[in-house]
């Protein structure tokens, strides 16, 4: 992996109410902001909205088949825009430094942006990443 | 401050990564590790968790009447940012002990002239020898319209 490598991919290209029900159950995150049409319509809202954190977990999955699942030191997001049922998401990621700690450990520094259908930024972050083989105390 | 035991779970994990749109694991991999967000479902185990349903106690959502009023506040806090520092893998069968504590607090202005009132939680999760496995900071946002900006809308 060298500086200027980029990843795309699609993530899903028509975010489903039931996917944002999954990721509720899961998490535990039943806020009916996220799971509850008639609580999100009355509380102002166009209909339920996706859980910041399914982006942040739909756009890691992509991140790790890139990157290695056990390789990442750091992982982080703003959330940006409100995802919505029928959205198009798809994520940009690139190689902004690849560098060498103290350790001797190489490690890349990663900028990750996911849009919406309209282009609009919808998470922005970063993630740092070990490459190669792996130290201390990780396999 | 809340503090939590958060046990790790093969089948929570494989169910987290069909939620994340991930293909199914193999459950029964010795080298199944966590995906990198995993953590935030031990909220499962937090006793003050409050969006879930507790037996016996009324639940904001809707059920034979419609709730949710933006006048009480229903949707107003949103989530700003979540990071995560990863200090050794999440596998199953570990325990994790889970603190979590309010870290800063600050005030923008909004573009309406109303105010964004923000609030940082910070939350260690360490292993049954008490290192150090994941340690995330998330913040959180609520906007506060002033009368001026209400006056507006």
């Amino acid at each position: 992996m060298n500086k200027g490598d980029r990843f795309e991919r699609v993530l899903t290209a028509d975010l489903t109410r039931t996917q944002i029900v999954q990721y509720a159950g899961v998490s535990g995150d039943y806020n009916p902001v996220h799971t509850d049409e008639v609580f999100a319509v009355h509380a102002g809202f166009p209909s339920v909205f996706a859980h910041g954190m399914l982006t942040m977990a739909m756009t890691a999955q992509a991140l790790t088949d890139w990157l290695g699942g056990d390789h990442l030191t750091r992982y982080g997001v703003r959330f940006k825009k409100q995802v919505w049922p029928g959205d198009r998401l798809s994520v940009t990621a690139e190689v902004e430094d690849v560098r060498t700690d103290d350790s001797g450990q190489q490690l890349a520094e990663v900028t990750v942006t996911t849009r919406n259908g309209a282009g609009e930024e919808v998470l922005a972050g970063y993630v740092t990443a070990r490459l190669g083989p792996q130290t201390g105390a990780r396999p | 401050m809340s503090r939590y035991q958060f046990p790790v779970e093969a089948a929570q994990i494989a169910l987290f990564v069909r939620a994340a749109g991930g293909a199914d694991v193999d459950i029964s991999d010795p080298a199944l590790a966590a995906p990198p967000t995993f953590v935030q479902s031990g909220g499962q185990f937090d006793p003050e968790w409050p969006f879930r349903l507790r037996p016996g106690q009324p639940w904001l959502g809707s059920g034979r009447e419609p709730t949710g009023d933006p006048a009480a506040g229903d949707g107003s806090i949103l989530h700003a940012e979540q990071h995560f520092e990863y200090f050794r893998p999440v596998r199953p069968g570990m325990v994790l002990t889970v603190t979590t504590e309010p870290g800063e607090t600050w005030v923008k202005r909004s573009r309406s002239g109303g105010e964004l009132r923000f609030a940082e939680l910070r939350t260690e999760y360490r292993d049954g020898e008490g290192r150090l496995v994941v340690a995330a900071r998330a913040v959180s946002v609520t906007p506060v319209p002033t009368a001026a900006s209400k006056e507006e809308q």
